[in-house]
């Protein structure tokens, strides 16, 4: 008896060492940036570090407001993109889909989760690229823009990263329309409405706070994600006109810079790192919002 | 003839036959039991009527069944045979959303916009169901907040709400305390006025308390079918008896 209360006392030691780590890695990540990235704000000037339209490290000119609408255009394009189809997808999966075709379309969508980045961003670039180049062109011969653009921007990035949150928004959202009792769908039914009114009257609601998750997680994804929009952005540091425009976002602006950066332009992209860091935060803490909200009503 | 007929039915999941022959007239304007022990066959003749089962894989029907006339299985419509035969199942199962939502929904799927009929049919539907009174000021409120009686009260009233002419009650009180039971079996009672009941129970003196007629099952047929005082006073069948009884079951 003794012996093995003095084994689950370890072991409740081990878990809980293993739980610190997790905790440990964001503190240690939130101390790191703040304590390097908030000088750097300081020197600049936070609002012209966050406001400034102009970013010349060679001038001493640091300003990421050019990143930040490049960031939100990319990410907003990818939401454009990628949700509607993830959603529709995941419906299709949960409740259409004939058992034959499942465990293609599942194997499918967990695959596109597991292909790399940079894989992504090579597609674009030699795919991606060509087609909107094309479609700039087009545009322009029929007078609806003024400029074609080269093929890389923020439609292009947008396209990519549509694709790339599918797999996030397509898992999520179909394991919470599955997680919905199955006595909300025939209740439906058994009032008369249809198989489809029931799924998007019904169930969908019902899995409200699944989906919401995964579109966020999929956001999340989106705001970070890095080579492979790089590949495919352009990476322009001026805020682009249109869509067809190239545009860098913030992580991009990191990647490209870290290499060679010394002294307060090192310290600006460490800030950058901070921005990044603190848009994660906010879309975290409105989701708790949002679930929360959804709980009391 | 009855309100439905059920005509030499056979109903299989897959290989396995689980109803065997059934020939049941079920009359208007009166509140039929089936009884018998479990896997026995009634909830799945339940459902059929509704062709709820369209819902299992592998089921397949032969033989037909008739509401007013007209065979379910051939031509008609599944939602709006829906609409005439509604549904109450064993576990209550309001939606998650408002008392109004809930009642509201099937009105609503059935083309009713207007928010003034809304408002009659959702008070009228509950009134129906005996429950308007404890839920009238709280219509905006989730409807998962309730009691259980007060859910299955809800879903009865959701079900009236799309005027049916038939009320399938899939054994509806098995979840419930005595005093929701109760209730449940005043207001089936009061129901039968305008409405055509069927219900599964397990609980026999629920069957002798509220049915008129009453069939019994054993193993994927019907073994006697007759008025509820005469089953259960004089069984013409030594099953039935048995049943009855307690011998077995």
């Amino acid at each position: 008896m003794k012996s093995k209360a003095w084994t689950e006392k370890f072991m409740q030691g081990v878990f809980f060492i293993a739980a610190c780590a997790s905790v440990l890695a964001v503190a240690l990540i939130c101390v790191f940036l703040f304590a390097n990235g908030v000088p750097a704000m300081k020197e600049i000037g936070f609002v012209e570090f966050i406001t400034g339209k102009m970013w010349k490290p060679n001038n001493d000119l640091y300003g990421i407001f050019p990143m930040i609408i490049g960031s939100l255009y990319v990410t907003a394009g990818a939401i454009v993109f990628g949700v509607p189809i993830g959603i529709l997808t995941s419906v299709f999966m949960a409740m259409y889909c004939p058992k034959a075709i499942y465990k293609p379309l599942k194997a499918a969508t967990e695959l596109l989760a597991g292909i790399p980045s940079v894989v992504y961003g090579f597609f674009g670039l030699v795919v991606l690229v060509p087609w909107i180049r094309e479609f700039g062109r087009t545009l322009k011969q029929a007078g609806i823009t003024d400029s074609s653009g080269n093929g890389s921007g923020i439609l292009t990035a947008s396209l990519l990263l549509g694709m790339m949150i599918l797999p996030t928004i397509i898992g999520t959202t179909e394991s919470a329309i599955r997680a919905v009792p199955e006595h909300y769908y025939e209740g439906a039914l058994a009032l008369g409405a249809t198989h489809e009114r029931s799924i998007f009257t019904i169930v969908i609601p019902a899995a409200k706070s699944g989906v919401i998750a995964g579109i966020v997680l999929g956001i999340g994804r989106a705001v970070g994600e890095t080579m492979a929009v790089i590949m495919v952005a352009g990476n322009q540091t001026w805020i682009p006109e249109s869509l067809l425009k190239g545009v860098r976002t913030l992580t991009a602006n990191i990647v490209i810079e870290m290499g060679y950066a010394t002294g307060l332009h090192r310290e600006a992209l460490i800030a950058t790192g901070v921005v990044l860091f603190v848009f994660i935060l906010i879309i975290n803490f409105s989701v708790a919002l949002l679930k929360r909200r959804s709980e009391h009503e | 003839m009855g309100k439905i007929s059920v005509k030499n039915l056979d109903l299989y999941y897959g290989d396995f036959k689980a109803l065997k022959g059934i020939n049941l007239e079920i009359e208007a304007n009166k509140i039929t039991a089936f009884i018998g022990p479990s896997g026995c066959g009634k909830s799945t003749l339940l459902k059929s009527i509704n062709r709820m089962n369209d819902l299992v894989e592998g089921c397949r029907i032969e033989g037909e069944i008739l509401l007013d006339g007209e065979n379910i299985y051939k031509g008609m419509d599944v939602n709006l045979l829906r609409k005439r035969v509604g549904m109450v199942f064993q576990k209550p199962n309001p939606f998650p959303m408002s008392i109004y939502d809930n009642i509201a929904y099937g009105p609503r799927t059935h083309g009713i916009r207007s928010k003034s009929k809304l408002d009659d049919i959702v008070e009228k539907s509950l009134r129906n169901a005996a429950i308007w009174e404890e839920c009238k000021d709280r219509l905006k409120k989730s409807a998962l907040g309730m009691s259980g009686g007060q859910q299955q009260r809800l879903c009865i009233a959701r079900a009236l709400a799309v005027e049916p002419e038939v009320l399938l009650m899939d054994e509806p009180t098995s979840a419930l305390d005595p005093i929701s039971t109760s209730k449940i079996e005043d207001l089936a009672m009061e129901l039968k006025k305008d409405y055509t009941i069927v219900m599964v129970t397990h609980n026999m003196q629920q069957a002798v308390r509220v049915s008129d007629n009453t069939a019994f099952f054993l193993l994927g047929e019907v073994v006697e079918y007759n008025d509820t005082e005469k089953l259960f006073s004089i069984p013409a069948d030594k099953r039935t008896e048995d049943y009855i009884t307690g011998r077995f079951g």
